[in-house]
């Protein structure tokens, strides 16, 4: 079994047997995360550059890890410190370092497309570890790892996408992994931050957050970007809280059953309260474990991908 | 493909696992200290096996795992296809043990390298034993098999094709004749 592309750009018409293979890929790396000695060489030689245009901690040293698990070699670009600052184009940025030959690009940029348009500059292979609004692909896979490994399945359930979906590539990465996979896919959120297209898409909008608990099986709640102005969608902070902020309380009286998931980085008391943040309903901190097995699984299916 | 000979047939097989077990009892002294590595995915079956055989010597089963070296090949740049990579199963520590890595077929040696490499990553083991069921030559690694169920040689365009009720509904061992290129 083999991925049906070079490259993973996003979930958009991926196939269900490629998201199959990466989750099923994942639970072997997962294995070797449990191990003394967490490291294998099956990437001996290769060389991956981390191209990073947008601030990232947790997805940076995410790839980080799971490359050096791997055995490659990686490089990392950061935007600030390096010759962007003295306006080399993107493209120059990266012919030039693919001159000093590298097989595989993570890549992370403020613009959507871009991981497409580096398919058509460079030789490598392209993951791409968020572009813009567009797709953030491995979350979406480590979302999905992580409920199927909770709930032991994906087809059938309901899932509900909580926050600012108009503003979150993980919501769409989300969106079209789970379609893919057979789960019904739903969105809550303020009008402000829901896009109205997505009915198009199949996917269930919710306005009330108590009807959403109610009637899914998990919530995936995404943070409220302030960085990217999400403060003039919403009247407060506060008042976002008041409406869409999950607290034990609300767990208790609509679906004590209820998973809660959070890609993070969580601003507590806004969208979670610190209660369900630190809560038995949540497996947070298991998705930052999985997503290291999950960007294994998809560097190994893409680096050792037969000609 | 034809096959040329059914070189084992499941009374043979049932003796060779026997004989097996006795052999890896006699050469450790018992099994106090013995636990068995099959590979996948027929080393599972046989390990299975010689598992039931040494407790049913020994009056005490040793613990039994499962290896999968995919991720330790050095083939990755040259093959056609890409390999499956599933799950090492060992819920025991190795440091300080006897290992008994089990696999029905010796033929190049790589996927033993392979095996001792993802040992020698999950701890310290006093030593690391070969068990095969079928040691059919053609070695392109200085690796040799403690204990071997029968030595069978072959031609480059033969295969030994090991066939296990577990997977395949019948215990047997064929000599196959594979086609020229």
């Amino acid at each position: 079994m083999s991925l049906s592309s070079n490259h993973l750009l996003g979930l958009h018409e991926v196939p269900k047997e490629d998201i199959q293979l990466i989750l099923d890929t994942a639970k072997t790396f997962r294995e070797v995360l449990e191990r003394p000695i967490k490291k294998v060489p099956t990437l001996q030689g290769k060389t991956i550059l981390n191209l990073f245009y947008e601030n990232s901690t947790r997805t940076r040293l995410s790839f980080e890890l799971a490359e050096k698990r791997l055995s490659a070699d990686t490089m990392n670009f950061t935007k600030s410190g390096s010759s962007a600052a003295k306006g080399e184009s993107f493209k120059d940025t990266v012919l030039n370092i693919e001159a000093m030959k590298v097989d595989m690009i993570v890549v992370r940029h403020e613009s959507a497309g871009i991981p497409k348009y580096l398919t058509q500059i460079s030789d490598a292979n392209i993951i791409n570890a968020g572009d813009g609004r567009h797709e953030h692909p491995t979350q979406a896979l480590l979302d999905m790892y992580s409920i199927r490994e909770k709930t032991g399945k994906l087809e059938g359930l309901k899932v509900c996408i909580v926050g600012d979906i108009a503003h979150s590539r993980v919501a769409l990465s989300n969106i079209y992994g789970l379609q893919a996979m057979g789960a019904h896919v739903s969105v809550c959120g303020p009008s402000t931050m829901i896009p109205w297209e997505l009915e198009s898409l199949g996917v269930k909008i919710y306005n009330n957050i108590d009807i959403a608990m109610a009637e899914n099986d998990v919530l995936n709640v995404l943070r409220i970007q302030l960085e990217r102005d999400a403060g003039g969608l919403i009247p407060s902070v506060r008042e976002y809280h008041n409406y869409f902020g999950i607290t034990t309380d609300r767990i208790a009286e609509n679906n004590p059953d209820i998973l809660i998931m959070h890609p993070g980085p969580i601003n507590r008391g806004v969208e979670l309260s610190s209660e369900v943040a630190d809560g038995t309903s949540q497996i947070i901190l298991n998705q930052v474990t999985n997503g290291v097995a999950i960007r294994m699984a998809v560097l190994y299916l893409l680096g050792t991908r037969a000609e | 493909m034809d096959i040329k000979a059914k070189v084992i047939d499941s009374v043979g097989l049932d003796r060779t696992t026997t004989r097996l077990a006795h052999e890896i009892i006699e050469h450790n002294k018992g099994s106090e200290n013995i636990v068995l590595l099959g590979m996948r995915t027929r080393g599972e079956f046989l390990a299975n096996r010689i598992q039931e055989k040494i407790g049913a010597i020994e009056n005490k089963k040793p613990e039994l795992g499962i290896l999968d070296a995919t991720l330790y090949r050095d083939d990755f740049r040259t093959r056609l296809k890409q390999p499956e990579v599933s799950v090492t199963d060992i819920s025991f520590d190795l440091t300080e043990k006897d290992v008994i890595l089990i696999d029905d077929v010796l033929y190049t040696g790589r996927t033993v390298r392979a095996a001792l490499d993802a040992i020698m990553d999950l701890g310290r083991p006093n030593t690391i034993q070969f068990c095969v069921l079928v040691d059919r030559g053609h070695r392109e690694m200085p690796i040799t098999a403690d204990y071997v169920g029968k030595n069978i040689p072959t031609s480059i365009n033969e295969e030994v094709k090991v066939k296990m009720t577990e997977i395949d509904n019948e215990d047997a061992v064929y000599l196959i004749e594979t086609e020229n290129d």
